[in-house]
């Protein structure tokens, strides 16, 4: 039997059109052995979920930087539970102030990140959240 | 345990997970590829492959679309391989990117994959994936290889229609002619027809085909040119010369023609017995590859577990030849 790989689905949900963060990470994950996939810029939260159904994801990851994540992350954890998806493991990249941390946590995202957050830590938190998977 | 009647059904979560634990190559899966195995054989599986850079993701989503919107619509399933990193088994898979217009279409499922360590433009799944498609009632398969450019032969052997991409301007006017690749084509696209080259590229490619399938061959005897016509063509025997059709798949101009060039195909392939050919051999190259796995496992099951290395040292003293060796092996005895 083959080993079993981390998926991660990389996404930028929201207007904002800067990705640079997200591909650093996407990179990382990559380099980590993680089968990232990319989704690109400006997606709305049903085209997140189906992704994460289509491709099997253990892990989304989202990089928002607009400051709309209390409004697309609550509907994003909404939509996977929707699906069945209810134990894919939700994290975020990007600018989110310190008192919306919890809320977010309570509402299911495994991790928070903010810019400068090291690789190694987020990749740390991945396997340690789908702990039984090889990557 | 694979729920094989949801994935008859359509439950997407159940097929996406049958997928997973193909790709991991689980016996859950290969059971529930056994157990559907009756319901495939229904798809057009089309492959499309080309040099990095020629629109092969763009083309797929166009293609996609279009079957989408046709007047009798098919159900589309796209599987999309990209290379892994050979130093860590990670990989970035992006070819979603180019595919957003699909998305919240319930009759179009797209899955990534990459190839760990797999050469040949497909991963060693993807078979398995696209029967699983097949089974689930998917009509169209679209699989999207490698973009590696002159190796990717296997998914002549996968699937019944072959596309393969090119585009102006990739310095392809010699690649044209070295990379067998394009012997693999049923069906040659010139994408980004809007940029300029587009004639010399065609030209290229047309120039190509004609060495590879000439209408009338010429000899030279006692030193005068002598034309032989080609074989006549009865419908059993009809060859089937690759159209060129120009496409740009960023506002889908050439894709309709692009369908009905895909249609002929098949039609040819119907009508000439080639589909039923092509079937078999495929299925044959699936026997021959489970029943290699089945005899190497066996034949390990009655060996000590240090025969095969302690033959293997003896080998690599130069004491023994590799071809002693298996005879050793399989024989249980010297020479």
């Amino acid at each position: 039997m083959a080993e079993e790989k981390i998926r991660v689905i990389v996404a930028k949900p929201g207007l904002d059109g800067h990705d640079r963060g997200a591909k650093v990470v996407a990179r990382a994950l990559r380099d980590a052995g993680m089968e990232v996939i990319y989704t690109g810029l400006r997606q709305t939260p049903e085209m997140i979920a189906e992704a994460a159904l289509q491709e099997d994801a253990h892990v989304v990851g989202l990089s928002i930087l607009s400051g709309a994540h209390m409004a697309l992350v609550p509907r994003i954890l909404e939509l996977l539970k929707a699906n069945g998806q209810e134990n894919v493991r939700v994290f975020i990249g990007g600018i989110v102030p310190d008192e919306d941390v919890p809320r977010l946590k309570e509402l299911g995202v495994t991790g928070v990140y903010g810019p400068g957050a090291p690789t190694d830590q987020i990749i740390r938190d991945i396997r340690a959240a789908v702990s039984g998977k090889a990557g | 345990m694979v729920d094989v009647q949801a994935i008859l059904d359509g439950q997407r979560l159940a097929l996406s997970r049958l997928l997973s634990a193909i790709e991991n190559q689980t016996p859950e899966g290969q059971q529930a590829l056994a157990d559907l195995f009756p319901h495939t054989g229904r798809a057009h599986l089309i492959g499309v492959t080309g040099a990095p850079g020629t629109g092969k993701s763009s083309l797929v989503n166009q293609l996609a679309l279009h079957y989408r919107k046709a007047t009798d619509p098919k159900k589309v399933a796209v599987v999309a391989v990209d290379p892994s990193s050979p130093f860590t088994g990670g990989a970035v898979l992006g070819d979603r990117i180019r595919m957003t217009a699909l998305s919240g279409d319930a009759g179009v499922f797209i899955r990534s994959m990459a190839t760990r360590g797999s050469l040949g433009g497909l991963g060693r799944a993807t078979a398995g994936m696209v029967q699983a498609f097949d089974a689930a009632g998917f009509e169209i398969i679209l699989i999207e290889t490698v973009g590696a450019g002159q190796s990717e032969v296997d998914i002549a052997r996968l699937a019944h229609t072959t596309l393969v991409v090119e585009a102006p301007g990739l310095g392809d006017e010699i690649q044209a002619i070295k990379a067998g690749i394009l012997e693999i084509a049923d069906i040659l696209v010139v994408n980004k027809s809007d940029r300029p080259g587009v004639e010399s590229t065609e030209r290229a490619l047309r120039n190509m085909l004609q060495l590879a399938h000439p209408v009338a061959r010429v000899f030279q005897h006692h030193g005068e040119p002598m034309a032989v016509a080609a074989p006549a063509q009865t419908e059993e025997t009809a060859l089937w010369i690759p159209p060129i059709q120009r496409t740009v798949a960023a506002d889908g101009q050439g894709v309709p023609e692009l369908l009905e060039h895909i249609a002929a195909h098949r039609a040819h392939l119907e009508a000439t017995g080639e589909l039923a050919q092509r079937e078999r051999a495929r299925l044959a190259a699936e026997l021959d590859a489970r029943l290699h796995e089945a005899l190497l496992q066996r034949w390990q099951t009655g060996q000590q577990a240090d025969a095969y290395e302690k033959t293997l040292d003896q080998v690599l003293a130069r004491a023994l030849s590799p071809q002693d060796a298996v005879r050793q092996l399989v024989n249980g005895k010297k020479g």
